[in-house]
């Protein structure tokens, strides 16, 4: 038994609970014919140029389904309820079981389509209801309550499907595909009722998007602003409750929410204007399911469902490295830039330093200039070691902020030492400011300065100079509030 | 309306001891082991990783498959304990690295893997004539057909599976109790005392998975959730203690798999129908208990908080 089931899990998950039907056998070659022979020419171009009636179809069928939840899952994700989907596909299942009872129970044969989209409807709203009122009213979390509500329901939903399985009426075999999709089959009425929805998504997000963006963003400002942020949220949601819908009965569980959640996702890493993510999102959408679509229609073995995933999945693999706004490649190459800017400042800071008590200040431009620092001094102004300090010493030379001459000493130019005074009185300036309002003992302020010092913007460094005239006129490099280097920290007096 | 009751009754009259029994006990078993884990990922707001993971271990199944070459049960449970610890790491990867928020990083991470293991299984598997709607459904009703002999008893296969996870499930969570709880409520405190809490994350993901994968066969596919969620999510509401919640959440789940068991053949017997899905009666069940205790909760419950509200 045990064997058994696993494998009925396994090979009727094409049919079943996935929802991503195999299309096997809709090419004619039926259940028998599953080479993956490569495509001939001819075959190449009925797919592509979208010459069979069905594939045109299905391509276009899923195309707007893909737009319709790529734009309304980027609200959604950013609302942080990207797996709002997941449950409330799976609360639909009691909906659709009780509104076939009924139909059946007045008379009716239960097939009406429509009328099981309401049931299914309604169901998904009723479940919206109860994860929000599990979430205000008691101490459980946004995901417990999903989880209650995508599990019980749906347990509802099996019970009730058991039951109509053993009423006797013979024809409930229907209400399974509609759960459970049928991607590959999908047929013209599909694609039109998915039309509709996507429409009404654009139009309801076009409408709504100043709405939508505040709650996105920030909630409880938009509730302070007056904003019905309740309605909003229902409209948002229900939104999400009509695409789950039509695209559950068109292909399927899985793939609505695969769809819901991958393209916007991946579109996230590519911008940081929300218009312009759903742009994406509804693009990225459209192409993995045509991509998807198209590849599962030239290679009967693989089922449309899953290659729509799949490419999806790719794109976002690809989005997650290169993105050009929260990529991993561009976010490394970013904090690379910033901690080699970061030890260039230590470098030039370091010298200045140095040469600071040696010089009358005016003059120490020239002092830098003209008297070389011996590496070993710059080596013991902080914890690098001398391989370091070499490497960081011919970026600078590099950039022209330093000449090491042949003896391995180091003088500034006139580059170096204008960055280095303006490095220092960074630093100084954020000391002083720590001191002076933040009651930080001078002994301590070094190191807390060190960490932003690199990054204060122009505004911050006017403001702090503000803050600063009125105790010290810091015009030129205020003087250290502790001993540099490795002296001792000066007691207070 | 007592002919509803006598209709009820009449059709408990056919419980089988032998048959409805082990059941039962399939259930109970199955949803103290569920209650035990579920427990945690309540706590440490991680509900919806056992649904991620009860479908993300396809692929592992069907590369087990791919490799063996047989359904033989060891092979398909590291298959599945792999992929299920697989999810918990991408998922945290694409977290980490991509600052991409966990419930999406989730729902990426499962979808594509349920995809890709649909894929291998039409690849491979479509020769098996196999059972639709078990994994949806569960089989808890075909658990007593199935038996192992075992020192001159007929025990049922699935029991033993379900009271192996169980075991390896409550000797985890004694012997790391410590270790678990701190990691859940404060994993920066439990890394200054000296605690692995990632070590503790994936140690807990692997027994989700394991669990999940045991239930599949009594519970199915998505109502392995339900025993994780409800029970645990119930016995929240009603106590602050780690140590009370994980026993109430086991107590609560054997009662809704009672429950749940019971209600299958007499409630639909009310309205003159015939029996109907245990594992589905048996989510409904908890979540009857759940939306109890919302309710009528000694503490947390609307009805109290009104009536401290008002006095």
């Amino acid at each position: 038994m045990t064997t058994v089931c696993w494998l009925g899990f396994a090979v009727d998950a094409r049919g079943a609970e996935p929802g991503l039907e195999a299309s096997v056998s809709r090419q004619g070659g039926g259940l028998t014919d599953r080479s993956n022979a490569w495509p001939t020419a001819a075959q190449w171009r009925r797919v592509v140029l979208l010459e069979d009636y069905n594939t045109r179809v299905v391509v276009g069928g899923t195309l707007l389904l893909g737009v319709a939840a790529g734009v309304i899952g980027s609200f959604t994700l950013l609302r942080k309820r990207a797996l709002m989907g997941d449950a409330l596909s799976h609360a639909m299942l009691p909906g659709i079981g009780l509104t076939f009872m009924l139909s059946v129970a007045a008379g009716g044969t239960g097939k009406s389509l429509w009328l099981l989209l309401l049931g299914a409807t309604v169901s998904g709203l009723l479940g919206l209801g109860v994860i929000l009122l599990v979430r205000n009213l008691t101490r459980l979390k946004e995901d417990a309550a999903l989880g209650i509500v995508l599990s019980v329901f749906f347990g509802a939903g099996v019970a009730i499907l058991g039951v109509v399985q053993r009423m006797g009426q013979g024809h409930s075999a229907g209400l399974e595909s509609f759960i459970y999709g049928k991607t590959a089959s999908m047929i013209a009425s599909d694609a039109v009722r998915i039309a509709v929805v996507a429409a009404l998504v654009l139009v309801v997000c076009t409408a709504f998007f100043k709405e939508f963006k505040l709650l996105c963003f920030d909630a409880d400002y938009a509730a302070s602003q007056g904003w019905p942020t309740v309605v909003l949220d229902v409209v948002m949601m229900g939104l999400v409750v009509m695409v789950t819908v039509i695209g559950l009965q068109a292909v399927g569980l899985i793939l609505i929410i695969a769809l819901l959640i991958i393209p916007p996702a991946a579109a996230r890493f590519w911008t940081e204007r929300l218009g312009m993510m759903a742009l994406l999102a509804a693009v990225m959408g459209a192409a993995a399911c045509a991509v998807g679509a198209a590849a599962s229609a030239l290679f009967p073995n693989l089922p449309s469902g899953a290659m729509i995933v799949l490419v999806g999945a790719a794109l976002f693999l690809l989005s997650l490295l290169f993105g050009v706004r929260r990529g991993i490649v561009i976010r490394w190459l970013r904090r690379r830039e910033l901690s080699r800017k970061v030890r260039q400042q230590h470098l030039l800071r370091a010298a200045y330093e140095l040469r600071e008590d040696d010089a009358v200040v005016p003059n120490l431009e020239t002092a830098l200039a003209s008297k070389p620092i011996p590496t070993r001094e710059l080596l013991r102004m902080r914890s690098w070691s001398p391989r370091e300090l070499r490497r960081e010493l011919r970026r600078a030379a590099r950039a022209g902020h330093v000449v090491v001459d042949a003896s391995d000493r180091v003088c500034l130019t006139a580059d170096g030492y204008a960055l280095a005074a303006r490095v220092v009185r960074n630093h100084r300036l954020w000391e002083l400011y720590l001191i002076t309002h933040a009651d930080i003992a001078p002994s301590h302020v070094d190191r807390d300065a060190d960490a932003i010092e690199h990054v204060l913007g122009a505004g911050m460094i006017h403001t702090l100079e503000l803050l600063l005239a009125e105790d010290r006129a810091p015009a030129a490099v205020p003087a250290s509030p502790h001993l540099i280097g490795g002296a001792p920290i000066p007691q207070p007096k | 309306m007592s002919s509803v009751f006598e209709r009820m009754l009449e059709s408990l009259r056919n419980w089988n001891g032998a048959l409805d029994g082990w059941i039962v006990v399939a259930g109970v078993l199955c949803a103290a082991a569920c209650a035990l884990v579920g427990s945690f990922l309540v706590l440490r707001r991680m509900s919806m990783m056992g649904d991620a993971i009860s479908h993300a271990v396809l692929p592992g199944l069907a590369v087990a498959f791919l490799m063996t070459g047989s359904r033989a049960s060891l092979p398909m449970f590291m298959g599945a304990a792999i992929a299920g610890v697989l999810t918990a790491m991408f998922t945290e990867w694409i977290r980490g690295a991509g600052k991409v928020d966990e419930g999406a990083s989730m729902g990426v991470v499962f979808t594509a893997l349920f995809a890709l293991g649909l894929l291998l299984v039409v690849q491979a598997a479509d020769h098996v004539d196999l059972d639709p709607g078990c994994v949806l459904y569960g089989a808890i009703e075909l658990t007593p057909l199935d038996t192992v002999r075992v020192g001159g008893y007929d025990i049922p296969r699935v029991v033993l599976t379900l009271g192996t996870v169980l075991v390896l499930n409550l000797t985890c969570v004694l012997l790391l109790y410590k270790e678990l709880k701190i990691s859940s409520f404060d994993p920066a405190l439990a890394t200054t005392l000296g605690i692995n809490a990632r070590l503790m994350h994936y140690l807990l993901m692997t027994l989700v998975a394991l669990t999940a994968v045991a239930a599949f066969e009594s519970v199915g596919n998505i109502l392995v959730v339900a025993m994780l969620i409800v029970p645990a999510a119930t016995a929240h509401l009603l106590t602050d203690r780690l140590s009370v919640m994980i026993g109430l959440a086991m107590l609560l789940g054997a009662v809704s798999a009672v429950l749940g068991h019971v209600g299958a053949i007499a409630l639909p017997a009310a309205f003159g129908y015939e029996s109907t899905n245990t594992a589905g009666m048996m989510a409904l069940m908890s979540g009857l208990l759940f939306a109890l205790t919302i309710v009528f909760g000694p503490r947390h419950g609307l009805l109290s908080r009104l009536r401290a509200r008002n006095s």
